[in-house]
């Protein structure tokens, strides 16, 4: 399956998440409102290919060690170099309760590719973090250019 | 009222037959989380111990004991009515790990007070938690809702003990941590945390998939209910909170505490949270106490950008990565 990001070319960079059956981190790419492609569900469906820049949001896997903190489905997007030299920047959903581990995925992705972890929020995210966001991306994209 | 589909009758488990992955992906979280109170040395404490004032120690071994209850509650009562409404046997699996990593988390704070504690100090206070008003209260509401017939009302009452009843007692060792006293404590109660919010997110994904099939007026009837047992809750944690923490003049702050997790225990249930952020800015030595070997601040929006810089690359031990 090829998606076409050729509609969202007159952006200035468009929003990739991944998001399990929970559905948390989908509910906070809702709430944000911006152009968003949600990576396949199942492991075994062809994941996207991206043709402009991007923001990849994604959710942390076990409350522990960096094993398994990045689901695996976003490391077989991110294998893919052609996704991989799109990316800018990371946000990542988690769990303070995790403590150290809190949104590790975020900062595993920030460290392998080299692009900031933009921001880290709990669940689906409150009001508050889905206003920052929504500002902070826009700024972000505001200087990428 | 929804009818849920209970399991009639008992089948040899299959795990390479799943009808829902996320029992698999819990049931290995939960595992590999697994842990026991001889882990951490706790005799390490002993000496930061005896620098708590008389009222400090009573006041520690008070809020221990309440949390105690809750686990025990949640081992012998939450976890096993959960059981009888799973819809598939993983789940029933899941819930029975619970159970069991609940009876650990109760006796840890035996290990706890066995290693720092007077006898006598422990037994007055086991006793202080049978005539507790407050204490005793919360359990009543709780175990209401496990003796009613109606399961999803269940699962709230179960995420609310998970994600918000045991923060009132949560906040006293973080704020110790903060303070550099019972580290290993702290190190014992952090592996505590982390397993109620799997807890907490298990049980709530599975009543978000229960009310999803309820009628809208049904959902919505649980929804009041939810939100108006959390106010009860609530306002009784709030009594509970301030005939603890009012004599080391804390209650405020952790009300703060109580006001976050709430939000979070009503978001594991799928619901909005409540509480605005005005009151949920916890003291950050409390939030910092929550991951003490984190780095500061990574975030880029919320943090000042020029600050910022790219983490070396860090080995991970995955092996699909292939870059």
């Amino acid at each position: 399956m090829l998606v076409d990001a050729a509609a969202e070319s007159s952006r200035a960079g468009s929003i990739v998440y991944f998001s399990t059956k929970s559905g948390n981190t989908h509910r906070f790419v809702q709430k944000l409102g911006l152009a968003a492609q949600r990576l396949p569900l199942g492991r075994e469906e062809p994941t996207l290919r991206i043709d402009t820049p991007y923001i990849l949001i994604t959710p942390t896997y076990g409350g522990g060690g960096v094993k398994g903190a990045v689901p695996g489905q976003v490391i077989r997007f991110l294998n893919d170099e052609h996704n991989r030299r799109l990316i800018r920047g990371v946000i990542a959903a988690g769990n303070t309760n995790f403590g150290d581990a809190y949104g590790l995925a975020g900062r595993i992705i920030s460290e392998k590719c080299h692009v900031p972890l933009l921001y880290r929020f709990e669940l689906f995210g409150t009001d508050d973090d889905v206003a920052r966001v929504r500002k902070g991306v826009e700024e972000f994209w505001k200087r990428q250019t | 009222m929804t009818t849920m589909q209970r399991l009639s009758r008992v089948n040899a488990i299959n795990w390479n037959r799943l009808q829902d992955d996320k029992d698999l992906e819990v049931w290995n979280r939960l595992t590999s989380n697994f842990w026991l109170p001889e882990k951490v040395p706790l005799s390490n404490d002993i000496q930061s111990w005896n620098t708590l004032t008389q009222q400090e120690k009573q006041l520690t071994i008070r809020v221990f004991t309440g949390l105690t209850l809750l686990d025990t509650i949640q081992s012998s009562v939450g976890a096993p009515v959960l059981m009888e409404d799973a819809r598939t046997p993983h789940e029933e699996a899941v819930y029975t790990n619970i159970a069991f990593m609940e009876s650990v988390h109760a006796r840890s704070y035996s290990s706890i007070f066995s290693t720092l504690c007077a006898t006598r100090d422990v037994d007055d206070a086991f006793r202080w938690s049978e005539e507790n008003p407050t204490l005793q209260a919360k359990s009543e509401l709780i175990l209401e809702r496990y003796r009613s017939d109606d399961p999803l009302m269940r699962k709230v009452a179960s995420v609310f003990l998970e994600s918000f009843l045991f923060y009132s007692g949560f906040y006293l060792p973080m704020y110790w941590s903060s303070h550099a006293k019972l580290t290993n404590t702290a190190d014992l109660i952090r592996l505590i945390i982390r397993d109620e919010a799997v807890h907490g997110y298990y049980i709530g994904y599975k009543f978000q998939q229960a009310l999803a099939e309820a009628t809208p007026e049904r959902q919505q009837e649980v929804k009041d209910y939810a939100y108006e047992l959390l106010l009860e809750l609530y306002d009784n944690e709030v009594r509970y909170t301030e005939s603890l923490y009012d004599e080391v003049g804390l209650s405020e702050d952790v009300k703060k505490f109580l006001h976050y997790n709430a939000n979070k225990a009503l978001m594991n249930l799928g619901f909005e949270p409540l509480f605005p952020s005005s009151v949920t800015d916890v003291d950050p030595t409390i939030m910092a106490a929550l991951s003490p070997n984190a780095d500061e601040n990574h975030d880029f929006f919320s943090g000042s950008g020029s600050s910022y810089v790219i983490g070396k690359a860090v080995a991970t031990e995955d092996d699909d990565w292939s870059f």
